[in-house]
């Protein structure tokens, strides 16, 4: 929802990025206000992906210049850990998995350590078994996956589901969703795509990482950002999506 | 009997004042006397010996130790910790003798024996002469023979054909005497178609320098399924030398879970021949050390007949200045066709002092086999390290997790709940100890 009195919650200019020395983001301008659902499209390689990772601090991920700033604060001046406390999240588009960690056990340490720095309360271990179980009803998510190691042997829509707990247990103010649609099923879209819905609220933002229009039918974006060769070339609104689905790319690299 | 003519110093020094354990048994007299024989006749290895290239064992030879007597004896709250609630039965050796006040043994099923070995030789000796000192091999290898001639007490287990032990039965070495040198024996027979479960625990009371040379005989018969796990956590100071050697029959199964914490120099073989067809290994060695420990241990899987599966999985995490070794051989004798042996050694070192040796050694002689084997040496996944710092967790606790969950993969697998849970606090304890040093 886009609102002329949002706050600004996440403001990037002129964002540069190398991987292993090549430089794959060639300037990047986004503003992120309260409120707002963002998404941001373009075919592969084109530099999306590294975009959501830049700004989560992967350190694979060189920032060779620009500016970005998270509710004031300098994001490159904070450690990925510092980013993930002060509510920038990034919901990754292919989950790490973690054996010998249980799920449960991460997903604490992951929300007490957040809550810490907030300055909230923490939970033991159960009254946050209660209150994962809760979250996990928002993803139609069977609570076993709570006593599974984190990730190991979840199926691709498993994965994302958790990336999505995670996002509802952290709530973060800005969540960068990658490819969160990649490798779901029309069901387990609609059951994520819900989720993400529920938990977007006026004081947060979503930005949506994609490459098919399929997801924005569930999740409606209020700009559509079409990213070709590291760059933002083309802006609107939902309508954009819905062409570029019609079109294709080539039609953006055209017309830009 | 004097060990007078020993070839080095140092088998001298742990052979003087020996005496021939005296008993009416004549087989065993003989076994001992031939294990002496050995003793005197087979040299200290040193790191020009290809077993031993990593493992110098010098700092052990530095030190006089003395046959352990006489130990103060330690009360059951020091030794609470180690216990395992679920064991239906417990023998506690101090400094290798054999505490009856320490040790349960009673209201055991029938069929099910756990005794000293000492008290069990007579009633038992018709199924203990076939085993003893017949799996472990005394005439190659210098310390089974010297713990062979000291032989004169052990623990021993016997399950019964067909009977089933579901409760562990738990042993456990305390050493508590600084200098003292212990000889802890053990022979485990599952005879066909039994099953159990057995805890072998080296613990240390304190900080001493002390030498243990263990050796572990176990038996599989036919269909017969062992559970072994294996704790070795000697105090700071001290040495552990030992051996385990399992001999299964067909279709026998043998489970070992192996997790190596202490000792100042640690050395244990483990030794498994599959002497029938179809047999099943699993194999799982955990090694976390730190300091200046050195823990080596050095695997023998000897495929000597047909379609044999084994699964063996080997991790260390070395930090400080550790050093941490480990051979794995895998044999396949001529005719085992259809054998399925698998070998995996993870490694991850903490710090730029740490050091690991891991190598594989393959001898396959049938051509209709299945044999693999990987080993990795590194530090840990940045790509792991990310994604738990992108969840808020700072770099040295997710490096303190990530080593956790390396060990705890392994240690989930140990079919003791109450271990499990121990160990797990242990190795956390550890990591982020590593992490902060």
């Amino acid at each position: 929802m886009i609102r002329a009195d949002a706050k600004v919650l996440l403001e990037v200019k002129g964002l540069r990025a190398r991987v292993s020395g090549v430089e794959i983001l060639k300037g990047i301008d986004l503003k992120v206000a309260a409120g707002e659902v963002h998404a941001i499209m373009g075919r592969n390689g084109s530099g999306k992906s590294t975009f959501a990772k830049a700004l989560a601090g992967h350190p694979a991920y060189e920032v060779s210049g620009g500016t970005a700033r998270f509710e004031g604060r300098d994001v490159f001046d904070m450690a990925p850990e510092e980013r993930a406390r002060a509510g920038l999240f990034l919901g990754f588009q292919y989950p790490v998995e973690i054996p010998g960690v249980s799920n449960s056990a991460f997903l604490r340490l992951a929300y007490n350590t957040v809550q810490a720095a907030r300055g909230r309360e923490e939970l033991d271990p159960l009254e946050f078994d209660d209150y994962a179980r809760e979250k996990m009803k928002l993803l139609d998510m069977d609570p076993a996956f709570l006593d599974r190691s984190v990730n190991e042997g979840f199926s691709g829509g498993e994965k994302k589901r958790n990336e999505i707990l995670q996002m509802a247990l952290l709530e973060p103010r800005v969540a960068i969703l990658d490819e969160t649609d990649s490798g779901l099923d029309i069901d387990a879209l609609r059951v994520v795509a819900h989720g993400v819905n529920r938990l977007a609220t006026p004081g947060n933002a979503v930005v949506l990482v994609t490459h098919y229009q399929r997801m924005l039918g569930y999740i409606v974006p209020d700009y559509v950002h079409v990213m070709e060769g590291g760059r933002i070339v083309k802006t609107g609104g939902k309508a954009l999506a819905e062409e570029l689905e019609a079109r294709g790319y080539d039609w953006v690299r055209a017309a830009a | 009997m004097s060990a007078v003519g020993a070839k080095h110093p140092y088998i001298e020094s742990l052979l003087r004042g020996y005496e021939m354990p005296r008993s009416g048994i004549s087989w065993l007299n003989e076994r001992r006397a031939q294990a002496l024989e050995r003793a005197n006749a087979l040299t200290v290895p040193t790191t020009r010996d290809e077993e031993w290239r990593f493992t110098d064992i010098t700092p052990l030879t530095r030190v006089q130790f003395q046959p352990a007597a006489g130990a103060p004896r330690p009360a059951m709250a020091d030794l609470s910790r180690f216990i395992v609630p679920e064991a239906a039965a417990r023998l506690v050796f101090v400094d290798g003798a054999f505490a009856p006040a320490l040790s349960v043994t009673a209201g055991l099923p029938q069929g099910v024996v756990v005794s000293p070995l000492a008290a069990a030789l007579d009633a038992h000796a018709w199924e203990i002469e076939p085993h003893l000192a017949r799996h472990a091999e005394y005439e190659r290898e210098v310390f089974i023979a010297l713990n062979t001639a000291h032989l004169r007490d052990g623990a021993f287990v016997r399950i019964a054909r067909n009977r089933s032990h579901p409760a562990p039965v738990q042993i456990i070495h305390v050493s508590t005497r600084k200098e003292a040198a212990a000889y802890p024996r053990c022979l485990v027979i599952a005879e066909a178609g039994a099953e159990c479960t057995l805890i072998e625990d080296y613990a240390g009371l304190g900080d001493a320098v002390y030498f243990n040379d263990a050796v572990t005989e176990i038996v599989a018969g036919e269909g017969a399924c062992v559970r072994h796990v294996r704790l070795q956590r000697e105090s700071g100071g001290a040495f552990h030398i030992a051996t385990c050697a399992a001999s299964l029959a067909r279709n026998a199964r043998y489970v070992s879970h192996t997790i190596t914490l202490g000792a100042r120099l640690s050395r244990f073989n483990l030794n498994v021949v599959q002497q029938g067809e179809g047999a099943e290994i699993e194999m799982d060695g955990l090694a976390l050390i730190s300091g200046r420990q050195l823990a080596d241990t050095h695997s023998l899987m000897d495929h000597a007949r047909p379609s044999g599966r084994c699964q063996q999985a080997h991790r260390c995490i070395v930090g400080g200045a550790a050093h941490a070794v480990f051979n794995g051989k895998i044999v396949v004798r001529p005719g085992a066709q259809l054998t399925d042996s698998a070998q995996q050694s993870r490694n991850l070192l903490l710090s730029d002092r740490a050091r690991v040796d891991t190598k594989p050694q393959l001898e396959i002689f049938a051509d209709d086999v299945k044999c693999a084997h990987g080993a990795t040496v590194g530090q840990l996944d940045p790509e792991q390290v990310f994604y738990l710092r992108s969840r808020g967790l700072s770099t040295e606790r997710a490096r303190s997790l990530l080593t956790y969950a390396f060990a705890a993969e392994l240690i989930d697998r140990i079919p003791v709940p109450s271990l499990v849970e121990r160990l797990e606090e242990t190795v956390l304890a550890q990591t982020q100890g590593n992490e902060r040093a």
